[in-house]
């Protein structure tokens, strides 16, 4: 018999550094550590997926990250997605709201409503989510640094609107420590940053128990450059700070745990990317039952949105993104998320056009009514090579942590700058192999086009100061006629509240209710904690 | 030997995307340049005293958040202020090519789009600036 491994090809290794043979067998699976991790759909620990009949019973959430300009704007988009059959929104704000800045700030200048809706006020908030449904559309906000404060506002316009707060769905990213290793909109320094991230949690747990409070990022850890595996772990690593802190505070494992979602990326390899997920699954799983006892089987779950892809997506020929999209989304799919974002073709240069976000959704679409990604749970369980590589990436993401563990934590390790370290150093090897040819990207190393940039219409997304303007204006008139003394009252209590270790979000909430802006809560609570110094690393 | 050429690479406004920035600062060093980064969020005047105080011979600016010709003007002006004339300026990031005209009105040199070789950049660099 001929055996395949000893053929001439040229060895090849995944980004995560695992090597792939070109024929897999049941030993393969065995010497990898076997079947035994594999289990049923639904059951722990979750390999084959949360559910035990997956697409079959309900297919992904579709949740196209969108915003921008001002709050009516946002809002007419909105509805536009819900009409075009989306089931779920994932809200982009803009960078001042994100820092927590008001419109009128002088940094904000040129920012305003450019990448994302503005958000100055309560009333923004209001305008943007106006005759929506918040038990039937489930809402994500794309917010961290100012996250307690667009928070509140979400709760206290459901609460205003007359949704009970104990029913109420949704989640926000809310994950700092990755903003500190990818992304960038911090405001206060590491431990306070934490401190009020578990703020939010022990505030949800005790009174919006079905609201996810954070979502932890491996998606932008991954867009700034790490490989598949590392973002796992380093996902994964994150949400044990989060957890260690809220049980520190007394909060009890299953409810925290069953507050904490995920958010991955999907670009690159195929089966890299199902192996992650399946690696990762029973990897969360197994930690939160050996590590924390937990029992809840809601918290064991690793649930998630996975998708985007942008960082696979090039300026060059656009219309390459649409193909990557699709395949993205199949890997997706192949992965069992529970929730499915997709970058637009268009992403690599500019906001998404209506045209290229509807396209997005089709795609989608197209995978739920056409392809069969629905008929039956987990179709790559039982592959010697996917179970192989499912075991190995699972080994690969525990060393990983262990040795951030041995280094004394995620949390130090990002203070310290050498997560951002290690992804920078990543990211440039990557990019060196693009730039030799090594990693291919058509139309960017390979089958490259010259000049084609001029040819082609490209259609941007206008942005307009006017509207910027407007939004300044109606910062100004809230300011005028609110209720000033009560707001000033109350942002003293979110400073008390801040300065005594006590839970900042019942504070906020008022605030925010009497009109306070993003940037005032966000001033106050930069008086009390400071603001973040970024450790210079590259 | 010549004294190397000395770079300052920086993120004016609110955009919190440096991977582009970091991997720029790389290259340049591997290719034997001095170069220091400012990190995230840097106002227009910080940008150009950091320029002065560093001797920088370039000043390379990353945005890709869309408001780069906001921020360029607003650059320019504190170098004029500040009578820094004598520094080669680059942008890099999502610049799209119908704002290259308007960035090079404001005194940028070279525009680098995200996904430039390091090499057209290193080269650009090195015709420019005569050390």
């Amino acid at each position: 018999m001929i055996d395949p491994k000893k053929t001439d090809v040229t060895p090849l290794f995944w980004e995560s550094g695992l090597e792939v043979q070109p024929v897999y067998t049941a030993q393969d699976v065995e010497s990898s550590g076997g079947f035994d991790g594999v289990g049923q759909p639904g059951e722990y620990p979750y390999t084959r997926g949360i559910h035990p009949q997956m697409y079959r019973k309900r297919p992904w959430t579709m949740r196209q990250y969108s915003g921008f300009g001002t709050a009516r704007e946002t809002h007419e988009r909105f509805l536009w997605l819900i009409r075009h059959g989306q089931t779920g929104l994932n809200v982009a704000f803009d960078l001042p709201t994100q820092c927590g800045l008001d419109s009128d700030d002088p940094m904000a200048a040129g920012e305003v409503g450019r990448v994302g809706m503005a958000v100055d006020t309560l009333r923004d908030m209001e305008e943007a989510f106006a005759d929506i449904d918040l038990n039937e559309i489930t809402v994500s906000l794309t917010i961290n640094g100012s996250a307690v404060a667009i928070m509140a506002m979400y709760f206290a316009l459901a609460r205003k609107r007359g949704f009970e707060l104990k029913d109420l769905r949704g989640n926000s990213q809310n994950d700092i420590l990755k903003e500190f290793i990818g992304r960038g909109t911090w405001i206060f320094p590491v431990e306070p940053s934490i401190r009020l991230v578990g703020d939010t949690m022990e505030f949800c747990a005790q009174n919006v128990p079905r609201y996810s409070p954070v979502s932890v990022c491996g998606y932008h850890i991954r867009a700034s450059g790490a490989n598949p595996a590392q973002e796992m772990a380093y996902g994964l690593s994150i949400a044990t700070a989060y957890i260690d802190h809220a049980l520190q505070r007394g909060l009890k494992i299953d409810p925290v745990a069953a507050g904490i979602t995920f958010n991955y990326d999907i670009h690159g390899n195929l089966w890299e990317q199902v192996s992650k997920f399946r690696a990762g699954r029973r990897l969360w799983a197994r930690i939160l039952k050996e590590k924390y006892k937990a029992t809840d089987p809601r918290g064991l779950r690793l649930r998630m949105i996975a998708g985007g892809g942008g960082g696979g997506l090039t300026v060059q020929q656009p219309e390459n993104n649409i193909v990557r999209g699709a395949c993205y989304a199949l890997a997706s799919a192949l992965s069992g998320t529970q929730t499915m974002a997709l970058c637009s073709y268009d992403e690599a240069y500019t906001i998404p056009s209506e045209h290229a976000a509807k396209i997005s959704l089709r795609t989608m679409q197209i995978l739920i009514h056409e392809i069969g990604l629905c008929d039956t749970v987990d179709p790559l369980a039982g592959s010697w090579f996917i179970e192989t590589m499912t075991n190995r990436m699972e080994q690969r993401i525990v060393a990983i942590m262990d040795e951030l563990e041995k280094q004394g934590g995620i949390v130090r390790a990002v203070a310290e700058g050498r997560v951002q370290a290690a992804v920078n150093a990543q990211a440039y090897e990557m990019e060196k192999k693009i730039q030799t040819g090594e990693v291919k990207k058509v139309g960017v190393n390979i089958f490259a086009e010259e000049e084609e940039e001029e040819e082609r219409e490209v259609e941007f997304h206008p942005y307009r100061g006017e509207e910027a303007k407007k939004q300044i204006d109606r910062l100004e008139r809230i300011r005028r006629e609110r209720d000033d003394l009560a707001t000033q009252r109350t942002l003293e209590r979110v400073r008390q509240a801040a300065q005594d270790g006590e839970n900042v979000v019942p504070a906020v909430m008022d605030a925010v209710e009497t009109y306070a802006s993003v940037g005032e809560v966000c001033g106050v609570l930069k008086e009390v904690f400071g603001t973040y110094r970024e450790p210079v690393r590259f | 030997m010549s004294k190397p050429i000395r770079v300052l690479i920086a993120k004016p406004g609110l955009d919190g995307h440096d991977v582009g920035a970091k991997l720029v600062c790389r290259a340049l060093m591997d290719a034997g340049m001095e170069v220091v980064y400012t990190g995230l969020r840097q106002s227009p005047q910080a940008i150009a005293q950091t320029a002065m105080q560093e001797g920088a011979d370039v000043v390379g600016l990353s945005i890709l958040s869309g408001a780069h010709v906001h921020l360029c003007r607003e650059v320019a002006e504190e170098l004029k202020n500040k009578k820094i004339d004598d520094v080669l300026w680059v942008v890099g990031g999502n610049i799209p090519r119908q704002d290259h005209r308007a960035l090079c009105d404001l005194g940028v040199s070279g525009i680098f789009p995200t996904g430039t070789p390091f090499g057209s950049l290193i080269a650009f660099i090195r015709e420019k600036v005569k050390m």
